[in-house]
C-alpha cells in the first residue's frame, strides 16, 4: 500500500510531507516502513536476491538445517528455503495489492450506489449482509475449489469477502456527507448527478479507504497463506509462503523451520502493513477508530 | 418491545435467502460444468451423466433452485458425492471437536479479554495499555497456524507436556480429551483475546469520556465505583456485538487449527469436501454456519434490548 500512497503524494508537496512525518513520526512505524520496503524490494529482485533456483531440487540434501550454504536450510526436496522464500514474496505481496485495489474499487462503486440512490440501497444492502453472513475463509475455499486453484480465482476468492465491508463504508460516508450544507447547497444548484457523485461525495471516502485499503492487504495476504496452508490455494508447485509451510507440515518434528521461517516473514510483513494502517489512520484523522475504520 | 424482536426475526429471512441462492448460483455460475469439476479430469461420460442425474442439474435453473430450497426446509440437505452418507449425518457425527472447540475459546478469551481491554482504557498510556495494544496487533498480524505450531514445537515437542495432535471424545474420558484440546483451545484465544480487548478498550474510553462519568467523578464516587457502575454496564452492548463479529472470525479459526491439531471436527471435514469437491457437503456446511452467525447476530440484537433501554425506541 505504501506504493499507492507515494504515488497519492506526489500530487502535492504537502502530501509528501505529511507521509514523511507519518513514518518519521514513531521508531515502530519507521521500522516497519523499513522492514515492508525491503521485502518488497526482495520481491521485485528475487532472481538477484535468492541465491538459488526456489524450484531446482537437490535429492541430496534434503531437511538440512541453516548453514553457510542453505541460510534458512532446506526442505524435503533439498531446494534452499531461503530462495523459496523470497520468491514467495512475489505471489504474497501481488495478492495483498491486487485484492485491496480491487475490493476498495469495487466496494466504492457499490457503495456510492446504495448510499445516493435510495431505491437501490435496500436491495444492495441485503446482498451485502447476506454475503456477510458467510464466513470468508469458508467463502473463499469454496470458490478456489469450485473455479479451479490459479492467481486469478485466489484473488477474485479473496477480493469477493472484503467487499461487502468496503461497501458499509463508503456508504456510511456518502450518508452522512450528503446531509451537509454544500451537498445540498449542490443539489439546489442543479449539480447534475455525476458531478455530486465525483465531485462531493467521492473525496470525503477516500482518506478512509485509504486505510481500509491496507487492512484488507495485510487480510488478503493471510488469507491467501491459510488457502494454500489448507491445500486449497495457488498450486503447490509455485512458492508461496502459505505452500512452503503446507509442504512442512508432515516435516515438522525433523525441521520445524519450514514451517517458522516463512511464517515469521509472513507475520512481519502483516504487522508492518497493520501497523503503517494505523498510523496512516491516526495521522489522517484521529477519529476514524471511533467511527468503527478499524480491522 | 415484542415489535421489535419479531421485526428482527423478518429481516434475518431475506439474508439467509440471498446466502442460500448464492452458495446454489457459486456451483452453477463457476466457469465450466460443474458435474466435470467435481468428478475431476479421469472421469467418463458415463459418470458426468450420473453426477449430471444426482444433482439435478438436467432441470432448468429456478426448478432446481427450488427443489433444493424445498428439501433443505424438509432437513435434507443432500448427501456426499464421495461417501454416499447423508451430509447431516457427517456434519452431525464432527460437532463435538467443534462446539468444544469453539465454546471454550470464546468463554476462556471474554473472561480473559474483557478485563484486559478495561484495565488498558482505565489506565491508558501506561505500560499495561501498550501491552495490551501491543498483544492485539501481534494477535492480529501472527497468522494462527503459525501460532499452533509454536504452541506444539513449544508444549509438545520441547516439554513434552502435551500431545502433539489428536483427538479423544469426551466420552473416553476428560483427561485425554482435556490434554488434546488445551493446546488449540489457546491457539484460538490469542487471535480472539486480540480482538476482544481492543474492542473493550475502545468502546471503554469513549464511555470515560462521557459526561456522565465525569459527574459521576464529581459526586465523589470512587474510581472503582465509577468504572463498576456506571462505565462498565454501558460497555456491555459493544462487547456483546464483537462477539457476534467474533464469531465469523472463529469458524474461519477453527477451520485453520482443526487442520493444525488434527481435530477431525467441521473444519477438517470442510477442507476435505474441499479438496475433494464433494458439493453437497460444501454447500451444506457454507449455509449451516451461515444460520448460525445470522442466528447468534439475531440473538444479541435481541440482547441489546435487555442491555440498552433506549435501543428499544429506536
Amino acid at each position: 500500500m505504501s506504493s499507492n500512497l507515494a504515488a497519492h503524494s506526489e500530487e502535492s508537496p504537502s502530501r509528501l510531507a505529511q507521509l514523511r512525518a507519518i513514518i518519521l513520526g514513531s521508531p515502530i512505524v519507521l521500522i516497519a516502513t523499513l522492514l515492508l520496503v525491503a521485502i518488497i524490494l526482495a520481491a521485485i529482485f528475487a532472481p538477484f536476491v535468492a541465491p538459488y533456483d526456489p524450484v531446482r531440487l537437490s535429492p541430496g540434501q534434503r531437511l538440512r538445517p541453516p548453514s553457510e550454504v542453505n541460510w534458512l536450510g532446506t526442505d524435503a526436496f533439498g531446494r534452499d528455503l531461503f530462495s523459496r522464500v523470497v520468491y514467495g514474496a512475489r505471489i504474497s505481496l501481488i495478492v495483498g495489492v491486487g485484492a485491496a485495489v480491487a475490493a476498495v474499487l469495487l466496494g466504492l462503486i457499490v457503495g456510492l450506489a446504495a448510499g445516493f440512490f435510495r431505491t437501490l440501497d435496500a436491495i444492495l444492502m441485503r446482498v451485502v449482509d447476506g454475503l456477510m453472513a458467510i464466513p470468508n475463509i469458508l467463502l473463499a475455499i469454496a470458490i478456489v475449489a469450485l473455479s479451479g486453484a490459479s492467481l486469478w480465482t485466489v484473488l477474485v476468492a479473496i477480493t469477493i469477502p472484503e467487499v461487502p465491508r468496503v461497501v458499509r463504508l463508503v456508504r456510511s460516508v456518502v450518508l452522512s456527507a450528503r446531509e451537509e450544507p454544500y451537498v445540498e447547497a449542490a443539489v439546489a444548484a442543479g449539480s447534475s448527478t455525476w458531478r455530486i457523485l465525483t465531485r462531493h461525495l467521492l473525496p470525503n471516502t477516500i482518506a478512509p479507504l485509504i486505510v481500509q485499503g491496507t487492512y484488507i492487504c495485510a487480510s488478503a495476504i493471510l488469507v491467501e497463506a491459510i488457502l494454500s496452508f489448507l491445500g486449497a490455494g495457488i498450486s503447490p508447485e509455485t512458492p508461496t509462503w502459505g505452500n512452503i509451510m503446507a509442504e512442512g507440515r508432515i516435516y515438522f518434528q525433523i525441521n520445524p523451520g519450514i514451517i517458522f521461517w516463512p511464517g515469521l516473514v509472513l507475520s512481519i510483513t502483516i504487522l508492518s502493513i497493520n501497523l503503517l494502517g494505523d498510523a496512516v489512520r491516526d495521522a489522517l484523522d484521529p477519529r476514524m477508530a471511533k467511527r468503527g475504520i478499524d480491522r | 418491545m415484542l415489535g421489535y424482536i419479531v421485526q428482527r426475526i423478518l429481516a434475518a429471512i431475506p439474508v439467509m435467502g440471498f446466502v442460500a441462492l448464492f452458495v446454489f448460483l457459486l456451483l452453477r455460475l463457476t466457469p465450466g460444468d460443474p458435474a466435470a469439476i467435481i468428478a475431476g479430469d479421469a472421469a467418463t461420460q458415463a459418470q458426468l451423466e450420473i453426477i449430471r442425474e444426482r444433482l439435478g442439474l438436467l432441470d432448468p435453473l429456478h426448478v432446481q433452485f427450488f427443489t433444493w430450497i424445498g428439501n433443505l426446509l424438509r432437513g435434507d440437505f443432500g448427501t456426499s458425492i464421495i461417501s454416499g452418507t447423508p451430509v447431516l449425518q457427517m456434519i452431525a457425527s464432527r460437532l463435538e471437536p467443534t462446539i468444544s472447540l469453539a465454546l471454550t475459546t470464546i468463554v476462556l478469551s471474554v473472561v480473559i479479554a474483557v478485563p484486559l481491554g478495561v484495565i488498558a482504557a482505565w489506565k491508558q498510556g501506561t505500560l499495561i495499555d501498550r501491552f495490551v495494544m501491543a498483544l492485539s496487533v501481534v494477535g492480529f498480524s501472527v497468522p494462527i497456524f503459525v501460532i499452533g505450531y509454536v504452541m506444539i514445537q513449544i508444549f509438545a515437542t520441547e516439554l513434552r507436556w502435551l500431545p502433539v495432535q489428536g483427538f479423544r471424545s469426551i466420552t473416553d474420558g476428560f483427561i485425554p480429551f482435556a490434554e488434546r484440546m488445551i493446546l488449540p483451545t489457546l491457539t484460538l484465544t490469542l487471535l480472539y483475546i486480540a480482538l476482544i480487548a481492543r474492542i473493550t478498550r475502545t468502546s471503554m474510553l469513549e464511555i470515560l469520556g462521557e459526561d456522565y462519568v465525569r459527574t459521576a467523578y464529581a459526586k465523589g464516587l470512587t474510581e472503582k465505583r465509577v468504572l463498576m457502575r456506571h462505565a462498565l454496564r454501558n460497555c456491555a452492548v459493544p462487547i456483546v456485538t464483537v462477539i457476534g463479529i467474533g464469531f465469523a472470525l472463529i469458524i474461519s479459526g477453527v477451520v485453520v487449527t482443526e487442520s493444525v491439531f488434527n481435530l477431525p471436527g467441521i473444519g477438517r471435514l470442510t477442507v476435505d469436501a474441499v479438496l475433494a469437491r464433494d458439493y453437497p457437503v460444501i454447500q451444506a456446511v457454507i449455509l449451516l454456519a451461515s444460520l448460525v452467525y445470522v442466528v447468534i447476530n439475531l440473538l444479541i440484537d435481541i440482547t441489546y434490548v435487555f442491555l440498552d433501554p433506549r435501543i428499544r425506541y429506536s
